[in-house]
């Protein structure tokens, strides 16, 4: 069987010693449930001479508060402990129903919310064995010099692969970190960068400690998850909208898409014109049909490109319908081409 | 047979616990990865990175030398070549000159533990000349550079022709063809395949092997080792799943062995799950063409059949595969004029062989299809094109299968009544259809692997004083219920109960042969073998039973542990008691049967694949919701019936159609063996998508009985058979729910939504490549089939 390389495991017991340990030891790796990075390490996807566990400090996966006055989440909570907590299950509905759709039981159990948002980017090319990856050449982000879904890009094209990452932008969450150097707070959106390799604007030894959902007494939020299977896989695409309602109309209009770039792509900007208004069938999926643009999906994950970027504007009119009590299946988008369009 | 009617039988008929369940579910059973044997070493295989190459210098002398290394093999240290096929000794367990497909052994490692072998696979310096490669059925044919093989790259082409087709095409009223293609898929199994083995001071070498074929490993050892067979001894452990991807001979299985013999030391080798995809022997991509003749009613007038199979880099069961991709045609449609026209081509890529219904499920997907669109084309609903075609009981068709019993109405009738797909149909809701297909499968290939008069099948039975019996076999569990029926049988002939039974298999050293647990042949042929094995047993307790009883040994029944004349009730004695009086009378009380299945093989070259004791038949009604939005298709509910001949444990029987229908679906919705770069695309569990439980439908199973002549207690096979109406009615559902064609399999959202696109509402090959066939044999056809 694959066996993990020889490495020493800490088992810090604050949230100080586990930053500083990163920082002391060059090449450390945090890891929490494990549930991501202990098959990545298998298939020598990276090296980590040291890990430094998080499962020994106490008090780092509480959740906390309410929607009318926001809501703090230990980045620690099992995946598991945030898809079924009473008080996510109304505003911030879009997260539990993220972290539900993980994976399988088993894997939520182990995996952490903290976890999910850091996510390696996943591709084809790389979440192989180091075997398989000799057979082809290596690629940008281990061993090689070229990205292999995109042989002349400069840049690596793995995909952003979290469910809850592109739920944290749409509800506007805000992030804790603390390092070796101290703490600080900043919103989700800043965490992330446009790389496949370089994927986070995080230090190794920062460890994020909590996730801070503002307070929305009056949101709604939905997440649409595609995948081949209903139970064990990554997405291929993700929808995540939030909606802030004054006098039944739109206040607010937050989104972004998962696994449609190497980050999640925020897509509020394109949600605009359902603010001041009652969403209806119509504006829905005129809204939906152009928020699919900035969605650039490559041939690096199940499923062809051609499908995944046709499908993005459904899975962004269902989210919407979610979001607006509708029904999520009675939209009037379709991924079909027009006759003659198809090859 | 001791007993015929059903009324009378103890356990046979009945859904009991099979013996390997416990031990199954509580962690007891030992599979080949739990051996652990004091001092033993871990093997690696290092193998091809490049698709094709030529091998130019292999240097372990870096690895040779690292500490805790203790052996390192390359392929000049096991030169002979071999093949489960007599006709096919193509494969080397480490390659030579040559590699052949990305994943072919190059060399292999014995170390102290598993991280000192990868290490040392690391430090062996292989030079490699890359050559072309060949990574489809066109490329094969094409041939741009040096072919896979010396002879070329077309491994087999074969023709054979029943009667003169073309004259029944051109009398017919009505003709269509159909050009469809099935992808390759592979097994999955949940465990890996293992081998571990040992070599003893005393010369003797013991492999261990999650294996379902001990016997053809062992005969392959004694070649590759260049040891007597009576110095091997193979002994199977349980399979975690086989589906005929263990039947083969596997490099790790030599390769323990050898690196056994070299340190001395027990060596286990446990594959990888992406090694398992490379070792693979899994469903051959086929394309293919039917062109059918029909008369107004909707009878076949004749039928010409050609597939072109992707075989991958070496043999393997590969000329079986071929002749199977044209064999049962006719086992379930009465076409009194038949040409089957096959070419097999190596390509560089794992090589292919049986999984699940053995290069069958292809063409039964063709043809299921075709029908659906001749019914259409001539008026007719798709049960009853089928029923104007259906083959009869007691027949023989054009190709000389012999037709025995035959329940395939009573499954047609039981589906199309229980879905009500006929009243259905035409009013399925928007995005629903429903779709129908029948099938055909063999209890048994007809002949062995290697050409010989033995029996196919022995069993020995040995009583013990204190009226346990003992029950030796060849067969091996790998999940589908083997040693439930070996033990069932036993019971219910000897009358004890199944706890009485102790059950030694797939040992070589100790049990009989069975050929092993593929061609779904082990209840059809341990199940007669066990049957005489135990009435000789009998026949000789009974003797001493009616002295003690005093009457003849005829009056006597054996049931219940109880030995007792028949017509007086309360006249009886133990069996243990039983065991005791014939011992003391002759000594040891043991006899062994066999089973040797007829020879049914027709008058023409070729005719030795398709043959078999008995065929059992299915028919298969599924419901699909189809999103014509994102071209998403699910499978809600399944009405499957299966002619058994009899479920010798009906629970049993419905596990493995349930089986089926899962590997059906996966097969038709989303598994495929694919490559890009001249490497397997995914080759892990999470990205080679395979159903999870939450896509299985509901299953309504209808068990239908037909008592097969031959058939121990009336049984044929179920580990097959139920999955091939699946595929084609998934497809013919479709159909129905959008009115899409999708002739290529699996059926992807992405597939779906193109045809929807297309004018022609369709998704598939529009043609298949120009290829020479041999000119067809021009076998004679049976009598009855002479002027049809």
């Amino acid at each position: 069987m694959l066996r993990l390389p020889p490495l020493r495991y800490l088992r810090p017991t604050s949230v100080e010693a586990a930053a500083e340990a990163v920082a002391e030891h060059p090449g450390a790796m945090l890891i929490a449930g494990g549930t991501d990075l202990v098959p990545n390490l298998k298939r020598r996807q990276f090296d980590a001479p040291v890990l430094v566990s998080l499962r020994g400090i106490a008090g780092f996966d509480g959740i906390q508060g309410e929607p009318g006055r926001g809501m703090v989440i230990g980045a620690g909570a099992t995946l598991d402990q945030v898809a079924t907590h009473p008080a996510l299950q109304t505003a911030y509905r879009a997260l539990a129903q993220a972290a539900g759709f993980v994976s399988t039981p088993q894997i939520r159990h182990m995996g952490t919310i903290g976890g999910n948002l850091l996510v390696d980017p996943r591709c084809n090319y790389y979440n192989q064995s180091a075997a398989w990856r000799q057979a082809v050449g290596y690629c940008l982000k281990r061993d090689g010099d070229i990205c292999l879904v995109a042989r002349s890009s400069p840049r690596c094209w793995a995909v952003s692969s979290s469910d809850s990452a592109p739920v944290a932008l749409a509800l506007g969450a805000e992030l804790t970190l603390r390092g070796a150097e101290g703490e600080r707070r900043g919103a989700a959106a800043d965490l992330y960068r446009d790389d496949g390799i370089v994927y986070t604007t995080k230090r190794a030894d920062d460890v994020i400690v909590g996730i801070h959902l503002p307070a929305a007494p009056a949101m709604t939020s939905a997440y649409w998850k595609l995948r081949r299977r209903g139970s064990f896989d990554f997405p291929v695409l993700g929808a995540a909208v939030a909606l802030d309602w004054a006098d039944g109309m739109v206040r607010v209009a937050r989104g972004a898409l998962g696994a449609a770039g190497s980050r999640p792509v925020e897509v509020s900007h394109l949600l605009t014109p359902l603010v001041g208004r009652r969403p209806d069938d119509e504006l829905i999926a005129q809204v939906a049909e152009a928020a699919e643009k900035p969605a650039r999906p490559l041939d690096n994950t199940d499923f062809s490109h051609y499908w995944r970027k046709r499908m993005t504007r459904v899975l962004i009119e269902r989210a919407l319908r979610d979001a607006c009590g509708l029904d999520p299946l009675a939209g009037r988008l379709t991924a079909q081409t027009r006759s003659g369009q198809a090859a | 047979m001791a007993k015929t009617q059903a009324d009378e039988l103890a356990v046979v008929g009945k859904s009991l616990p099979k013996p390997d369940a416990m031990g199954k579910v509580s962690g007891q059973a030992r599979f080949a990865d739990d051996l652990m044997l004091p001092r033993m070493l871990f093997a690696r295989i290092l193998r091809s990175p490049l698709p094709h190459a030529r091998i130019r210098q292999v240097d372990a002398s870096r690895a040779r030398a690292m500490p805790g290394v203790q052996a390192v093999l390359t392929g000049e240290d096991l030169p002979i070549k071999y093949g489960i096929l007599p006709v096919s000794q193509d494969e080397e367990a480490l390659c030579s000159e040559k590699v052949r497909y990305v994943g072919d052994p190059v060399a292999a490692v014995a170390a102290t533990d598993e991280w000192i072998a990868d290490a040392a696979l690391e430090a062996i310096d292989v030079s490699f000349e890359a050559l072309p490669s060949v990574m489809s059925i066109d490329e094969a044919l094409a041939q741009p550079g040096e072919p896979i093989h010396p002879r070329g790259n077309v491994h087999k082409a074969v023709a054979l022709e029943f009667g003169d087709t073309e004259e029944g095409l051109r009398s017919a009223d009505h003709t269509r063809e159909d050009v469809v293609f099935f992808e390759g898929n592979t097994h999955l199994p949940m465990e890996q395949h293992a081998a571990v083995a040992q070599y003893g001071q005393d010369g003797k070498l013991t492999v261990w092997s999650s294996t379902q074929t001990p016997h053809y490993v062992h005969r392959a050892l004694g070649k590759v080792l260049e040891l007597p067979m009576s110095r091997i001894r193979v002994i199977a452990t349980p399979n975690g799943g086989g589906f005929g991807g263990k039947s083969d001979i596997f490099a790790h299985e030599i390769v323990a062995a050898k690196l056994a013999m070299v340190t001395g030391r027990p060596v286990k080798i446990t594959l990888t799950r992406e090694e398992v995809f490379y070792a693979h022997r899994g469903r051959h991509p086929v394309l293919m063409k039917v062109r059918t003749g029909f008369r107004r009613d909707g009878r076949i007038t004749a039928m010409q059949f050609q597939s072109f199979l992707d075989g991958g880099g070496y043999g393997s069961y590969g000329v079986a595969s071929t002749y199977y991709t044209g064999a049962l045609q006719t086992a379930t449609y009465a076409i009194p004029r038949y040409r089957f026209e096959g070419v097999r081509l190596f390509t560089n890529k794992p090589p292919c062989g049986p999984k699940r219904g053995h290069g069958t499920p292809q063409p039964r997907f063709a043809l299921e299809v075709h029908l659906d669109k001749v019914a259409d084309e001539l008026g007719l609903d798709p049960v009853a094109i089928r029923r104007r075609n259906l083959v009869q009981p007691n027949s023989q068709t054009v190709n000389w299968l012999r037709i025995t019993s035959c329940g395939l109405e009573a499954c047609m009738d039981r589906v199309v009544a229980d879905s009500r797909f006929l009243e259905r149909r035409t009013a399925m809701p928007s995005g629903r259809g429903l779709g129908f297909a029948v099938s055909s499968y063999l209890s048994g290939a007809g002949t062995a692997i290697y050409w010989n008069d033995m029996p196919h099948s022995e069993v020995q039975v040995k009583v013990d004083r204190g009226g346990g019996v003992s029950v030796l076999c060849g067969a091996i569990d790998i999940g589908q219920g083997s040693d439930h029926i070996l033990a069932a049988i036993v019971a219910e002939v000897l009358g004890v109960s199944l706890q009485d039974i102790q059950l030694t298999t797939a040992d070589t050293d100790l049990t009989p042969i069975d050929l092993g647990s593929y061609s779904s042949r082990v209840t059809f042929m341990v199940g007669n073998a066990a049957i005489a094995a135990a009435q000789r047993v009998r026949q000789r307790l009974a003797e001493a039973a009616a002295r003690m009883l005093h009457c003849e040994s005829d009056e006597l029944s054996f049931r219940g542990g109880q030995v007792g004349r028949r017509d007086h009730p309360g006249e009886a004695i133990s069996f243990a008691q039983t065991v005791q009086a014939a011992e003391a009378g002759e000594g040891l009380i043991s006899a062994s049967g066999s089973y040797t299945p007829p020879k049914l093989a027709g008058p023409y070259k070729g005719s030795g694949v398709g043959p078999s004791p008995a065929y059992s038949f299915s028919a298969a009604v599924v419901e699909v919701e189809c999103d014509p939005r994102t071209g998403e298709v699910r499978v809600p509910e399944v009405w499957i019936a299966h002619d058994i001949g009899r479920a010798i444990n009906p629970v049993l029987v419905e596990g493995q159609v349930e089986g089926s229908v899962y590997m059906a679906l996966g097969e038709a919705l989303m598994e495929e063996q694919t490559f890009r770069i001249g490497v397997h695309k995914f080759p892990s569990m999470l990205e080679y998508k395979s159903p999870t439980t939450l896509e299985m439908p509901v299953v309504h199973t209808s068990l239908v009985e037909s008592l097969d002549p031959e058939g121990p207690f009336g049984a044929k096979e179920a580990g097959q058979g139920p999955l091939l109406p699946v595929i084609p009615a998934i497809a013919n559902a479709v159909y129905n729910a959008l009115g899409v064609r999708i002739d290529e399999i699996p059926i992807t959202p992405e597939k779906v939504l193109r045809a929807l696109a297309q004018p022609s509402r369709r998704v598939g090959p529009k043609g298949v490549p120009r290829f020479a066939f041999p000119s067809p044999i021009q076998a004679a056809r049976p009598p009855e089939w002479e002027g049809k």
